[in-house]
Protein backbone atom coordinates (compact mmCIF):
# COMPACT_ATOMS: atom_id res chain seq x y z
CA UNK A 1 0.00 0.00 0.00
CA UNK A 2 1.21 3.44 -1.35
CA UNK A 3 -0.77 4.98 1.56
CA UNK A 4 -4.61 6.62 1.35
CA UNK A 5 -6.54 9.02 -1.51
CA UNK A 6 -9.43 10.91 -0.10
CA UNK A 7 -12.27 10.16 -2.83
CA UNK A 8 -15.45 12.35 -2.58
CA UNK A 9 -18.39 10.68 -4.47
CA UNK A 10 -21.48 11.82 -5.34
CA UNK A 11 -24.63 10.56 -3.27
CA UNK A 12 -28.07 11.10 -3.88
CA UNK A 13 -30.39 11.86 -7.03
CA UNK A 14 -29.84 15.56 -8.81
CA UNK A 15 -30.35 16.54 -5.06
CA UNK A 16 -27.34 15.15 -3.48
CA UNK A 17 -24.24 15.52 -2.00
CA UNK A 18 -20.52 15.05 -2.05
CA UNK A 19 -19.39 12.45 0.41
CA UNK A 20 -15.58 11.68 1.75
CA UNK A 21 -14.34 8.04 1.98
CA UNK A 22 -10.64 7.12 3.00
CA UNK A 23 -9.17 4.41 0.26
CA UNK A 24 -5.80 3.00 0.56
CA UNK A 25 -3.96 4.00 -2.61
CA UNK A 26 -2.06 1.02 -5.03
CA UNK A 27 -0.20 0.26 -7.99
CA UNK A 28 -1.71 0.59 -11.32
CA UNK A 29 -4.90 1.35 -9.56
CA UNK A 30 -7.78 2.67 -11.73
CA UNK A 31 -10.35 5.51 -10.96
CA UNK A 32 -12.80 2.80 -10.85
CA UNK A 33 -10.82 0.11 -8.80
CA UNK A 34 -11.39 2.93 -6.30
CA UNK A 35 -14.93 2.99 -6.86
CA UNK A 36 -15.48 -0.77 -6.05
CA UNK A 37 -13.28 -0.41 -3.32
CA UNK A 38 -15.89 1.77 -1.84
CA UNK A 39 -18.76 -0.49 -2.51
CA UNK A 40 -17.25 -3.52 -1.64
CA UNK A 41 -15.90 -2.36 2.05
CA UNK A 42 -17.25 1.00 2.56
CA UNK A 43 -21.10 1.08 1.25
CA UNK A 44 -22.61 -1.26 -0.38
CA UNK A 45 -25.15 1.13 -1.19
CA UNK A 46 -23.41 2.76 -3.79
CA UNK A 47 -24.50 2.44 -7.30
CA UNK A 48 -22.32 2.69 -10.29
CA UNK A 49 -22.05 0.74 -13.44
CA UNK A 50 -19.23 -1.18 -15.17
CA UNK A 51 -19.00 -4.28 -17.19
CA UNK A 52 -16.05 -5.35 -19.15
CA UNK A 53 -13.13 -3.21 -17.12
CA UNK A 54 -10.94 -3.28 -20.35
CA UNK A 55 -12.29 -0.19 -22.29
CA UNK A 56 -14.63 -2.19 -24.74
CA UNK A 57 -18.24 -1.75 -23.31
CA UNK A 58 -18.72 1.73 -22.64
CA UNK A 59 -20.62 2.11 -19.27
CA UNK A 60 -18.35 3.04 -16.46
CA UNK A 61 -17.87 6.93 -17.89
CA UNK A 62 -18.39 8.94 -14.94
CA UNK A 63 -16.82 12.40 -13.85
CA UNK A 64 -13.94 12.37 -12.87
CA UNK A 65 -12.10 16.02 -10.93
CA UNK A 66 -14.40 17.98 -13.29
CA UNK A 67 -13.88 16.24 -16.44
CA UNK A 68 -15.56 12.85 -18.52
CA UNK A 69 -13.20 9.74 -17.76
CA UNK A 70 -13.76 6.08 -18.90
CA UNK A 71 -12.90 5.14 -15.33
CA UNK A 72 -11.84 1.31 -15.96
CA UNK A 73 -9.28 2.56 -18.04
CA UNK A 74 -8.13 6.34 -16.10
CA UNK A 75 -5.26 5.82 -13.57
CA UNK A 76 -5.53 7.40 -10.09
CA UNK A 77 -1.83 8.56 -10.46
CA UNK A 78 -2.64 10.42 -13.70
CA UNK A 79 -5.81 12.53 -12.64
CA UNK A 80 -5.63 12.69 -8.94
CA UNK A 81 -3.88 15.78 -7.85
CA UNK A 82 -2.57 16.24 -4.71
CA UNK A 83 -4.02 12.89 -3.85
CA UNK A 84 -7.69 13.75 -3.79
CA UNK A 85 -10.42 12.35 -5.97
CA UNK A 86 -13.54 13.64 -6.52
CA UNK A 87 -15.94 11.43 -8.48
CA UNK A 88 -19.85 12.40 -9.97
CA UNK A 89 -22.12 11.21 -12.71
CA UNK A 90 -21.86 12.02 -15.93
CA UNK A 91 -22.97 15.39 -16.76
CA UNK A 92 -26.15 16.18 -19.10
CA UNK A 93 -27.62 13.45 -18.41
CA UNK A 94 -30.34 13.18 -15.56
CA UNK A 95 -28.74 11.46 -12.26
CA UNK A 96 -30.60 8.09 -11.09
CA UNK A 97 -28.91 7.45 -8.22
CA UNK A 98 -24.97 8.54 -7.12
CA UNK A 99 -23.00 7.53 -10.10
CA UNK A 100 -25.51 6.38 -12.55
CA UNK A 101 -27.39 8.30 -14.77
CA UNK A 102 -30.22 7.76 -17.48
CA UNK A 103 -28.51 7.18 -20.32
CA UNK A 104 -31.91 6.81 -22.68
CA UNK A 105 -31.78 10.23 -24.13
CA UNK A 106 -28.00 10.12 -25.12
CA UNK A 107 -28.87 6.78 -27.38
CA UNK A 108 -32.61 8.16 -28.79
CA UNK A 109 -30.81 10.75 -29.99
CA UNK A 110 -28.99 7.94 -31.73
CA UNK A 111 -32.27 7.56 -33.48
CA UNK A 112 -33.08 10.86 -33.92
CA UNK A 113 -29.77 11.70 -36.39
CA UNK A 114 -30.86 8.42 -38.18
CA UNK A 115 -27.39 6.20 -36.92
CA UNK A 116 -29.32 2.95 -37.71
CA UNK A 117 -27.78 1.23 -40.72
CA UNK A 118 -30.30 1.35 -43.67
CA UNK A 119 -29.61 -1.63 -45.86
CA UNK A 120 -30.02 -0.83 -49.59
CA UNK A 121 -29.68 -4.24 -51.04
CA UNK A 122 -31.04 -7.84 -49.98
CA UNK A 123 -28.86 -11.22 -48.91
CA UNK A 124 -29.18 -12.28 -52.65
CA UNK A 125 -27.63 -9.09 -53.94
CA UNK A 126 -23.83 -9.57 -54.39
CA UNK A 127 -21.58 -8.44 -51.47
CA UNK A 128 -20.73 -4.88 -52.19
CA UNK A 129 -17.31 -4.10 -53.19
CA UNK A 130 -15.16 -1.40 -51.19
CA UNK A 131 -12.07 -0.38 -51.61
CA UNK A 132 -10.59 0.07 -48.28
CA UNK A 133 -8.48 2.81 -49.18
CA UNK A 134 -11.46 4.96 -50.78
CA UNK A 135 -11.92 8.13 -49.15
CA UNK A 136 -15.64 7.15 -48.41
CA UNK A 137 -14.80 4.73 -46.82
CA UNK A 138 -11.63 6.02 -45.03
CA UNK A 139 -14.21 9.25 -43.69
CA UNK A 140 -16.34 6.03 -42.55
CA UNK A 141 -13.94 5.15 -39.36
CA UNK A 142 -14.97 8.08 -37.34
CA UNK A 143 -17.57 6.87 -35.58
CA UNK A 144 -16.18 2.75 -36.06
CA UNK A 145 -14.39 2.65 -32.96
CA UNK A 146 -17.08 4.28 -30.40
CA UNK A 147 -17.73 2.60 -27.43
CA UNK A 148 -20.95 4.95 -26.95
CA UNK A 149 -19.67 6.02 -23.13
CA UNK A 150 -21.27 9.22 -23.35
CA UNK A 151 -18.31 11.17 -22.52
CA UNK A 152 -17.96 13.48 -25.08
CA UNK A 153 -21.94 13.86 -24.57
CA UNK A 154 -20.99 14.66 -21.26
CA UNK A 155 -18.37 17.22 -22.09
CA UNK A 156 -20.30 19.01 -24.96
CA UNK A 157 -20.96 22.77 -24.04
CA UNK A 158 -23.70 22.46 -26.77
CA UNK A 159 -25.86 19.93 -25.21
CA UNK A 160 -25.52 21.54 -22.38
CA UNK A 161 -27.10 24.55 -23.15
CA UNK A 162 -29.30 23.09 -26.04
CA UNK A 163 -31.30 19.97 -24.74
CA UNK A 164 -32.59 19.41 -28.43
CA UNK A 165 -29.26 19.28 -29.65
CA UNK A 166 -28.06 15.48 -30.77
CA UNK A 167 -24.50 15.55 -29.38
CA UNK A 168 -21.23 14.81 -30.80
CA UNK A 169 -21.80 10.63 -30.93
CA UNK A 170 -25.35 10.59 -32.45
CA UNK A 171 -23.72 12.86 -35.40
CA UNK A 172 -20.57 10.98 -35.79
CA UNK A 173 -22.38 7.99 -36.18
CA UNK A 174 -24.39 9.69 -38.78
CA UNK A 175 -21.06 10.74 -40.68
CA UNK A 176 -19.69 6.99 -40.44
CA UNK A 177 -23.19 6.09 -42.29
CA UNK A 178 -23.17 9.01 -44.39
CA UNK A 179 -19.82 7.55 -46.09
CA UNK A 180 -21.18 4.05 -45.85
CA UNK A 181 -21.87 2.90 -49.41
CA UNK A 182 -24.13 0.51 -48.74
CA UNK A 183 -26.45 2.51 -47.02
CA UNK A 184 -29.40 4.13 -48.65
CA UNK A 185 -30.88 6.46 -45.97
CA UNK A 186 -28.78 9.48 -46.22
CA UNK A 187 -31.75 11.38 -47.61
CA UNK A 188 -33.70 11.01 -44.38
CA UNK A 189 -30.71 11.22 -42.12
CA UNK A 190 -29.14 14.38 -43.85
CA UNK A 191 -32.78 15.92 -43.55
CA UNK A 192 -32.50 14.60 -39.72
CA UNK A 193 -29.23 16.34 -39.02
CA UNK A 194 -29.84 19.29 -41.20
CA UNK A 195 -32.81 20.57 -38.48
CA UNK A 196 -32.58 22.50 -35.19
CA UNK A 197 -30.44 20.14 -32.78
CA UNK A 198 -28.49 18.71 -35.44
CA UNK A 199 -25.01 18.91 -36.57
CA UNK A 200 -25.47 22.81 -37.16
CA UNK A 201 -25.54 23.60 -33.92
CA UNK A 202 -22.08 22.83 -33.30
CA UNK A 203 -19.89 25.50 -31.88
CA UNK A 204 -16.71 23.57 -32.48
CA UNK A 205 -15.64 24.18 -29.16
CA UNK A 206 -14.05 20.47 -29.37
CA UNK A 207 -14.08 19.22 -26.03
CA UNK A 208 -15.73 16.10 -27.77
CA UNK A 209 -11.76 15.29 -29.16
CA UNK A 210 -9.91 16.38 -26.27
CA UNK A 211 -11.62 14.12 -23.99
CA UNK A 212 -13.03 10.68 -26.22
CA UNK A 213 -11.14 8.02 -24.61
CA UNK A 214 -10.67 6.11 -28.16
CA UNK A 215 -9.20 9.31 -29.51
CA UNK A 216 -11.62 9.75 -32.15
CA UNK A 217 -12.38 13.22 -33.46
CA UNK A 218 -16.06 14.44 -33.37
CA UNK A 219 -15.35 17.82 -34.25
CA UNK A 220 -14.26 16.81 -37.97
CA UNK A 221 -16.95 14.63 -38.34
CA UNK A 222 -19.93 17.22 -37.39
CA UNK A 223 -17.65 19.32 -39.49
CA UNK A 224 -18.14 17.01 -42.25
CA UNK A 225 -21.86 17.13 -42.05
CA UNK A 226 -22.28 20.30 -41.71
CA UNK A 227 -20.97 20.40 -45.55
CA UNK A 228 -22.66 17.20 -46.91
CA UNK A 229 -26.10 18.62 -45.25
CA UNK A 230 -25.38 22.72 -46.63
CA UNK A 231 -24.40 21.12 -50.30
CA UNK A 232 -27.52 19.12 -49.88
CA UNK A 233 -29.70 21.95 -48.69
CA UNK A 234 -28.46 24.22 -51.75
CA UNK A 235 -29.19 21.14 -54.56
CA UNK A 236 -32.65 20.78 -53.16
CA UNK A 237 -32.18 17.33 -51.91
CA UNK A 238 -33.53 18.29 -48.18
CA UNK A 239 -35.65 21.21 -47.19
CA UNK A 240 -36.06 23.35 -43.41
CA UNK B 1 -30.00 26.25 -35.99
CA UNK B 2 -30.51 24.48 -39.03
CA UNK B 3 -29.12 24.14 -42.37
CA UNK B 4 -31.29 27.48 -44.04
CA UNK B 5 -29.75 29.89 -40.67
CA UNK B 6 -26.40 28.28 -41.13
CA UNK B 7 -26.01 29.25 -44.38
CA UNK B 8 -27.55 32.88 -44.30
CA UNK B 9 -25.13 33.52 -41.44
CA UNK B 10 -21.77 32.05 -43.20
CA UNK B 11 -23.06 33.70 -46.29
CA UNK B 12 -23.59 37.43 -44.69
CA UNK B 13 -20.36 36.71 -42.70
CA UNK B 14 -18.27 36.49 -45.74
CA UNK B 15 -20.30 39.31 -47.36
CA UNK B 16 -19.23 41.31 -44.29
CA UNK B 17 -15.36 40.71 -44.20
CA UNK B 18 -14.66 42.84 -47.24
CA UNK B 19 -16.99 45.34 -46.05
CA UNK B 20 -15.76 45.92 -42.48
CA UNK B 21 -12.48 46.24 -44.13
CA UNK B 22 -13.26 49.00 -46.66
CA UNK B 23 -15.52 50.90 -43.74
CA UNK B 24 -12.31 50.66 -41.40
CA UNK B 25 -9.85 51.53 -44.06
CA UNK B 26 -12.17 54.68 -45.03
CA UNK B 27 -12.27 55.63 -40.92
CA UNK B 28 -8.47 55.94 -40.85
CA UNK B 29 -8.68 57.79 -44.40
CA UNK B 30 -11.34 60.58 -42.94
CA UNK B 31 -9.16 60.51 -39.67
CA UNK B 32 -5.85 60.82 -40.99
CA UNK B 33 -6.67 63.26 -43.53
CA UNK B 34 -8.34 65.90 -40.53
CA UNK B 35 -11.67 65.83 -42.23
CA UNK B 36 -14.87 67.22 -40.27
CA UNK B 37 -18.43 65.73 -40.27
CA UNK B 38 -18.99 68.69 -42.78
CA UNK B 39 -16.48 67.74 -45.08
CA UNK B 40 -17.20 63.74 -45.10
CA UNK B 41 -21.07 64.68 -45.23
CA UNK B 42 -20.42 66.84 -48.07
CA UNK B 43 -18.30 63.88 -50.46
CA UNK B 44 -21.28 61.15 -49.54
CA UNK B 45 -24.79 63.74 -50.15
CA UNK B 46 -26.40 62.08 -52.89
CA UNK B 47 -23.84 59.80 -53.68
CA UNK B 48 -25.88 56.51 -55.05
CA UNK B 49 -22.21 54.29 -54.14
CA UNK B 50 -22.25 55.10 -51.00
CA UNK B 51 -25.61 54.66 -50.46
CA UNK B 52 -25.67 51.29 -52.27
CA UNK B 53 -22.61 50.48 -50.44
CA UNK B 54 -24.39 51.06 -46.71
CA UNK B 55 -27.13 49.64 -47.82
CA UNK B 56 -26.09 46.49 -48.42
CA UNK B 57 -23.77 46.33 -45.36
CA UNK B 58 -26.91 47.21 -43.07
CA UNK B 59 -28.74 44.56 -44.70
CA UNK B 60 -25.94 41.54 -44.11
CA UNK B 61 -25.51 43.18 -40.98
CA UNK B 62 -28.82 42.90 -39.96
CA UNK B 63 -29.53 39.58 -40.93
CA UNK B 64 -26.12 38.19 -39.46
CA UNK B 65 -26.71 39.79 -36.06
CA UNK B 66 -30.04 38.54 -35.49
CA UNK B 67 -29.22 34.82 -35.90
CA UNK B 68 -26.55 35.10 -33.79
CA UNK B 69 -29.08 36.53 -31.31
CA UNK B 70 -31.54 34.00 -31.90
CA UNK B 71 -28.65 31.26 -31.09
CA UNK B 72 -27.75 33.43 -27.96
CA UNK B 73 -31.01 33.42 -26.64
CA UNK B 74 -31.47 29.51 -27.75
CA UNK B 75 -29.10 28.73 -25.53
CA UNK B 76 -28.21 30.88 -23.00
CA UNK B 77 -32.01 31.85 -22.29
CA UNK B 78 -35.47 30.31 -21.31
CA UNK B 79 -37.21 31.12 -24.76
CA UNK B 80 -37.90 28.27 -27.07
CA UNK B 81 -37.02 27.94 -30.63
CA UNK B 82 -40.20 29.44 -31.83
CA UNK B 83 -39.64 32.21 -29.54
CA UNK B 84 -35.98 33.11 -29.66
CA UNK B 85 -36.79 33.06 -33.62
CA UNK B 86 -39.91 36.27 -32.80
CA UNK B 87 -37.76 38.28 -30.67
CA UNK B 88 -34.90 37.97 -33.44
CA UNK B 89 -36.85 38.71 -36.30
CA UNK B 90 -37.87 41.62 -34.12
CA UNK B 91 -33.89 42.99 -33.33
CA UNK B 92 -33.19 41.83 -37.13
CA UNK B 93 -36.33 44.50 -38.28
CA UNK B 94 -34.91 47.29 -35.61
CA UNK B 95 -31.16 47.47 -36.64
CA UNK B 96 -32.46 47.57 -40.21
CA UNK B 97 -34.61 50.41 -39.78
CA UNK B 98 -31.63 52.21 -37.73
CA UNK B 99 -29.20 51.41 -39.73
CA UNK B 100 -31.06 52.55 -43.16
CA UNK B 101 -32.19 55.65 -41.01
CA UNK B 102 -28.31 56.33 -40.74
CA UNK B 103 -27.76 55.94 -44.07
CA UNK B 104 -30.23 57.99 -45.23
CA UNK B 105 -29.13 60.71 -43.06
CA UNK B 106 -25.74 60.45 -44.29
CA UNK B 107 -26.67 60.36 -48.24
CA UNK B 108 -29.83 62.43 -48.23
CA UNK B 109 -29.30 65.40 -45.88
Amino acid sequence: MLGELSVSLWRGAEAGRYETYVVPQRESQTVLDVVTFVQRHLDPTLSYRFACRVGVCGSCAMTVNGKPRWTCRTHVSKVAGGGRLEIGPLANLAVIKDLTTDMAPFFEKWQQAKGVFAPSKTRHDAIAQIRPDSPARLAADAAIECINCGVCYAACDTVRWNAEYFGPAALTRAWTLVNDERDGGNAARLQAVAAFGGCHACHSHQSCQELCPQALNPTAAIAGLKRRAAAAYLKGEIKT
Amino acid sequence: MNVRLYLWQRLTAALLVPLVVVHIAVIFYATRQGMTAADILSRTHGSMVWASYYAVFVAAASIHGAIGVRNVLTEWSPLNDRRAGLFAVAFGLMLVALGLRAVAAVVLS
